[in-house]
């Protein structure tokens, strides 16, 4: 393991923060991009997980065990996230028969 | 050094490929090559702890029920309707300022400092675990008490109202 951590020593921080804002940005263009229920579900998943490396990234910076744990809080309330969501889609599903979002406008008025 | 540089290419890569792909179901797997890219690196930063629990939790356990509820609902062909070509730019147009404005603020501040592992121990299971249960128990069950009301509500919400 010793080898692999000398991989980053040479690594800006500047690079991981605009690899994840990168990816939280694809993220991002994916909510306002389509319509399927779940592939914006997948969007909003994407972001989490920019957001987790880069509070890894942080953590390991200042050296600073509570970052990780953080990252594993994140992760534990990512599953019953999307647990719930999923189910809330499925019963969207059965009542409508499509999970095109813009058939659920009636909140809009 | 280049391995980071590739690796996040990849990643870059199969995340544009996951909202970009027509099929959702090819979606879902481009995602779990996304997220098999962030498990390598986490496993770079010598976060091990981080690493095998994004492989088992996201891979494993997440993917597979995106994946399990996109069958079930007999989704796997290209019926998606599509948004119209106007509202894709604003999208597009609207994610690549925010983009914009991220790095040009990280620009302005300028030279940043390499990322140095100082105590190549701390991303490992050992260590985490002592934080873990020392620092933050509370929060660690009061966890618990979430995943097991996101269950119930889950079970509660699916269910079929007879």
């Amino acid at each position: 393991m010793q080898n692999m951590s000398n991989v980053i020593q040479s690594i800006p921080l500047n690079h991981y923060i605009i690899l994840s804002a990168i990816i939280f940005c694809i993220g991002i263009i994916g909510v306002l991009t389509r319509r399927n229920a779940i592939v914006i579900f997948m969007s909003v998943e994407l972001m989490l997980n920019s957001v987790n490396l880069l509070l890894t990234v942080f953590s390991i910076y200042r050296n600073d065990a509570a970052g990780q744990v953080f990252v594993f809080f994140v992760m534990a309330l990512a599953a019953a996230e999307v647990a719930v969501g999923l189910a809330i889609i499925v019963m969207i599903y059965r009542n409508t028969n499509t999970i095109d979002i813009n058939v659920l406008n009636r909140l809009k008025w | 050094m280049s391995l980071f540089y590739f690796v996040a290419f990849l990643s870059v890569f199969f995340s544009l490929l996951v909202i970009f792909s027509k099929n959702p179901v090819h979606s879902v797997l481009y995602l779990i090559l996304t997220f098999f890219t962030f498990t390598i690196h986490y496993f770079l930063l010598n976060a091990q702890f981080l690493g095998i629990v994004n492989f088992i939790v996201y891979m494993g356990a997440i993917l597979v029920l995106f994946l399990y509820t996109l069958m079930l609902m007999n989704l796997n062909h290209d019926t998606e309707p599509l948004k119209s070509n106007l509202l894709k730019v604003i999208g597009v147009i609207a994610g690549g300022c925010l983009l914009v404005t991220l790095i040009a603020s990280l620009k302005i501040s300028g030279n940043s400092e390499i990322v140095v592992l100082k105590d190549p121990n701390l991303g490992l299971v050992k260590n985490l675990g002592n934080v873990l249960f020392h620092q933050f128990l509370l929060p660690f069950e009061v966890s618990s008490i979430l995943l097991l009301s996101a269950m119930v509500g889950a079970v509660l919400l699916a269910k079929k109202e007879s």
